[in-house]
């Protein structure tokens, strides 16, 4: 699948394009066929995202989305490093998901 | 330490409100972002893999501790609790939002300091060696010379479109301590046989894609005729660089191409046009900016300490360098713990190492490009004391020039261009040698890590280098053996095919194998390495 991605304007948030919004969370990102550009400047002239860009990612069997790049996985996740900030504070091992 | 005048200070906060109206419009819509990304990045402020990041320039690495603990506040108040200290001597922050970047630049303009000329392509903030001013081996503090070149190339019109990127160091020691050699410039103080001062100039070094030592280009600048040279330097590489192409644009390519002799022949050419041009300031600025470098009021005291506390003694012989006045040392705050990040540090430890320079030495500290903090100018007689502070502070970490004292860049877990994180490598190899108990064996081992081949990492100049690459999606570590950013500098060269995570972690510990069993009496890794050559190191990695 294609998603769309891109960081927030105002926090440089990452976030990830839902369908009608942006979401902080890789899981909430559609398949935006091959809509992408349309929507990436539609958004972005609106200045609901800033810098974004389009890139493959698959649905696992549990609906969980996995970008393809683990540069991308890094930007859903947060730092490997530093397991207190990224999105899954509580679980350390979702590192893993990232390698 | 230098003082802003009114001019100075005038300036940054113009600066500051001008971006703090570049911003607004950013946010109101009224700059597109392709608009605004030059404006955003000539104030220090990127935007990398997670959020914004920015960079605050450290000038030569010189900080007060109302400057440092300024930092630890924005590190609370604006960050995520921390700052990363880097190779440039600098400190970026890593979870800056949009809308607070002008805040910040303000609180960093109420202790003279900003985030101007941290990007873009113009001369950058420049370094110098961390004891300046307090070690026993240099011949002048280097440190007005390079103040000298900070205020001649601050908002330089002719340079401010360079290229490339422009980075100067500036040294006053026969030991070089700030990778003098790499840089795009490396102006080294000297005395000539008449017993005058001048400046040496190396020009077109520095790491990257294509790594490059400068050679020499003059042995000998007049100080009244040092700025004017350095315009000559500089004005040839603004006129000829390439410009088609970003990575063939720096200087060392220039140099490389054109030939160091005609390049020199070029520059004394446009120097000579220069000399009578006006382009020097008068040699009385030189001479107003050397008391705000002036010694303090160094006292006698105690020459040694009490060595009965064995961690304390292991210590004071790892982190601290001889000072200028024998009752005096330069205590090394490493931002190395074991299996911790390297550069970074917490506001509260930011601010209790400028309460410490306060308390302990003269109110100074300075930035290492290795990522450590030093206080210039601590009393023997109060080592132990700060000692047990930095240790409260789990600042003190005895590995100063280790296998423990890792360079790493931000690499993949930050950083928007990095093909391979750094940082887990760095924390793991020091998890590893410390547990073994292999680290004081080894002695002096300069490990650094880069996360891709721009090199912030300075890979080139380790004794063992890492390289982290993209081999189909997935991270790979290329291994490199031999380079120094010292005196001796040089650059190290691969040992072969590359390793995943693990496999470079073990070819770490197998090429300290081989300099183990190889080595001669007081050899480092590094001598070892260039007397026996790759062959012994590559057999144990690969096999005949
Ligand atoms: S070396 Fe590469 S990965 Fe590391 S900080 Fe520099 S640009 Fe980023």
């Amino acid at each position: 699948m294609k998603i769309l991605t891109g960081n927030d304007l105002k926090t440089g948030a990452v976030v990830w394009w839902t369908g009608n919004d942006w979401s902080i969370y890789v899981d909430d990102a559609v398949d935006v066929g091959d809509q992408a550009e349309e929507i990436m400047a539609r958004e972005e002239a609106a200045r609901r995202v800033n810098v974004p860009y389009s890139l493959d990612a698959e649905r696992e069997d549990d609906g969980k989305v996995r970008p393809a790049h683990i540069k991308d996985r890094v930007r859903a996740l947060g730092p490997t490093v530093r397991p207190d900030l990224t999105l899954k504070p509580q679980s350390p091992e979702a590192i893993d998901w990232v390698i | 330490m230098y003082k802003y005048d009114n001019y100075d200070q005038q300036m940054v906060d113009a600066r500051v409100e001008e971006f703090r109206g570049q911003a607004k419009r950013r946010l109101e819509g009224k700059l597109t972002e392709d608009q605004f990304k030059p404006l955003r990045l000539m104030n220090g402020l990127y935007l990398q893999l997670h959020a914004y990041m920015l960079r605050v320039a450290i000038p030569y690495g010189t900080l007060n501790s109302a400057q440092m603990s300024a930092l630890g506040d924005i590190a609370d108040k604006y960050d995520r609790g921390y700052g990363h200290f880097t190779t440039r001597q600098n400190i970026q922050y890593n979870w800056i939002k949009l809308e607070d970047a002008a805040d910040i630049l303000a609180d960093l303009s109420k202790v003279e300091m900003h985030a101007i000329q941290t990007s873009g392509n113009c001369i950058r903030n420049i370094s110098s060696d961390h004891f300046a001013g307090a070690t026993h081996d240099e011949l002048v503090d280097p440190r007005p010379y390079a103040e000298l070149l900070r205020q001649w190339s601050s908002f330089h019109p002719e340079f401010t479109y360079l290229p490339r990127k422009f980075k100067i160091a500036v040294i006053a020691a026969e030991k070089d301590r700030a990778a003098m050699r790499l840089h795009d410039i490396g102006i080294q103080i000297v005395k000539n046989d008449a017993g005058e001062i001048g400046a040496r100039f190396f020009v077109g070094g520095g790491m990257g894609r294509t790594p490059m030592i400068a050679p020499m280009i003059r042995d000998f600048v007049p100080l009244d005729q040092l700025v004017t040279y350095a315009e000559g330097c500089l004005r040839v590489y603004n006129r000829y660089g390439r410009r088609d192409n970003k990575y063939k644009a720096r200087i060392k390519i220039l140099v490389h191409e054109l030939g160091a002799e005609e390049y020199t022949r070029q520059v004394e050419e446009e120097f000579a046009h220069l000399l009578d041009q006006g382009v020097e300031p008068p040699r009385p600025e030189l001479e107003r900016l050397k008391p705000f470098f002036a010694d303090p009021p160094f006292e006698d005291g105690p020459k040694t300490v009490d060595r009965s506390d064995p961690d304390f003694a292991l210590w004071v012989d790892r982190n601290t360098h001889r000072h200028k006045h024998d009752s005096y040392v330069s205590a090394v705050i490493s931002l190395k713990p074991v299996g911790g990040i390297p550069g970074d540090a917490t506001g509260e430890q930011i601010r209790t190492m400028a309460r410490l320079a306060k308390q302990y030495s003269f109110d100074e500290l300075r930035v290492m490009h290795t990522q450590n903090i030093v206080l210039p100018h601590v009393k023997i007689a109060d080592l132990h004391a700060l000692w047990t502070e930095l240790d409260a502070a789990e600042l003190g970490a005895p590995n100063l020039d280790t296998i423990e004292d890792i360079i790493a860049c931000p690499g993949l877990d930050y950083c928007a261009l990095a093909n391979a994180r750094s940082i887990p490598l760095a924390q793991r190899i020091s998890e590893r040698f410390d547990k073994s108990g292999k680290t004081a064996e080894l002695g002096e081992l300069k490990l650094k890590i880069s996360g891709c081949i721009n090199a912030c990492g300075h890979h080139h100049a380790g004794h063992i280098g890492i390289l982290g690459v993209d081999k189909k999606g997935k991270e790979n570590y290329q291994l490199s053996l031999g380079g120094s950013e010292a005196e001796d500098v040089s650059l190290a060269k691969i040992t072969g095919p590359g390793f995943d995570e693990d496999g470079v972690i073990e070819a770490v510990e197998t090429v300290t194998d081989v300099y183990i069993a190889q080595r001669e009496d007081g050899e480092r890794f590094l001598d070892t390495y260039r007397r026996i050559g790759m062959s012994p190191f590559k057999e144990a990695l690969y096999g005949k």
